[in-house]
């Protein structure tokens, strides 16, 4: 039930991010569907308590590997899709709770706190480039005649 | 080779830029704004062409027999995927010879002009859904979805009301963010809500510069070295912004 429930809402946030960003309405549904499917790997990390930074860097690699094969099969730049499912995982909780130590005067815990904040972006961005490295090494050389024409590799 | 009857390289050079300048100014990466160029201008018969992007202006030259190079100066800068999509199209289908220069040229500007936006009381609802949803992911009752959902959306309205008269966008940010802060705690003095940090961090994120990181890092990767640092920094201030906003009214409260 709790699980419906971080599902549906996953999806509908995702979704409600894409229409902000104003991406095409054809593909609303999809940014919802990657941004679910992201936060479904990370809330399973976490109950296996495999901690925030592994969890993140999980469900970000889940992330871009669906917004590449999105991106591939509607001939959409990816970053249509992938934005919106990066949003949830951004720790936005930690980095207030960070801003809130500040405020409260226990610069201990606020560095520790921010420290934390600061390795799931590391973890989110690291996801990022890990599966755009395998990408890149599938894809090997460019199919099209222009990418041959023009000597460079496929990046769309 | 393909099918394009030669256009100047002057025309050529105009799309080039036009295309970059409308992916770069809606939210679109730096490489695609490079790639696009070079892509255009390579199907357009022009063999040699060189770009240079930053996120607040694009230097374009074309080598060969006629020599040229121009500078486009971007200064608004918003996010809108759709235009960026739309370019991408225009983009496959010059490269795959069925779009002539003066008809993507034609095209190009029709997508310039146009403000294929969603309508700002959608984008303020779903900024308003988004906060709401965001409450439960993060564990918080749904007693307390009321309250996020009206902050959420009053901040965001808030944020790109005051955008358009005041054009400094982190003092924007940092408004909104005060705003967020004090209804929350407005709501939880007067028992509309219950979790004073669930509730604010739920309003926050539609704030949350996700776009901005995400291109960042795929603009480092991509070795646009000047463009991602530039791009990280921007995320940086506004996270900044949020975060000072939120901790301005902590601090009082």
């Amino acid at each position: 039930m709790m699980m419906i429930e971080q599902l549906v809402t996953s999806f509908i946030a995702s979704a409600a991010f894409g229409l902000i960003f104003n991406v095409p309405k054809r593909t609303l549904p999809h940014c919802g569907a990657v941004g679910m499917v992201g936060w479904l790997v990370y809330v399973i990390g976490m109950q296996l308590s495999a901690g925030a930074i592994a969890a993140t860097l999980m469900a970000s690699v889940a992330v871009t590997v669906i917004s590449q094969l999105f991106a591939k099969q509607y001939k959409t730049p990816i970053i249509v899709f992938s934005v919106s499912g990066i949003i949830p995982l951004v720790p936005g909780g930690l980095a207030y709770d960070a801003m809130r130590n500040v405020v409260e005067d226990n610069y201990d815990l606020a560095v520790q706190l921010a420290v934390e904040a600061f390795m799931i972006s590391g973890a989110i961005a690291i996801g990022l480039v890990f599966s755009e490295v395998i990408n890149q090494i599938i894809k090997g050389r460019g199919k099209h005649a222009i990418d041959r024409y023009a000597g460079r590799s496929d990046r769309r | 080779m393909n099918g394009h009857s030669p256009a100047s390289s002057q025309e050529i050079t105009q799309i080039c830029l036009l295309a970059g300048k409308i992916i770069l100014q809606n939210g679109g990466e730096t490489y695609r704004v490079e790639d696009t160029m070079v892509r255009i201008a390579t199907a357009y018969g022009i063999e040699s062409s060189h770009s240079f992007v930053t996120p607040t202006g694009i230097i374009f030259a074309v080598d060969g027999s006629s020599q040229m190079t121009r500078l486009i100066r971007i200064s608004e800068r918003s996010t809108n995927l759709h235009k960026v999509s739309q370019v991408n199209d225009i983009s496959r289908r010059i490269g795959s010879g069925n779009l002539e220069a003066h008809e993507a040229h034609l095209l190009l500007k029709e997508i310039d002009a146009s403000a294929s936006a969603y309508p700002v009381w959608l984008q303020v609802l779903a900024a308003a859904v988004a906060s709401g949803c965001f409450l439960i992911m993060f564990k918080g009752g749904w007693h307390d979805f009321f309250p996020v959902f009206v902050a959420g959306g009053a901040a965001y309205w808030f944020l790109v009301t005051l955008h358009r008269i005041v054009p400094i966008k982190f003092f924007a940010e940092f408004i909104a963010a005060l705003l967020i802060g004090t209804l929350s705690v407005l709501f939880v003095r007067y028992g509309f809500g219950f979790d004073l940090d669930k509730i604010i961090i739920g309003s926050v994120m539609p704030l949350v510069p996700g776009l901005h990181i995400t291109a960042a890092v795929r603009d480092l990767m991509a070795g646009h070295l000047v463009s991602g640092l530039s791009k990280g920094a921007e995320a940086f201030l506004t996270a900044f912004a949020i975060g000072s906003g939120i901790a301005a009214v902590l601090s009082i409260y």
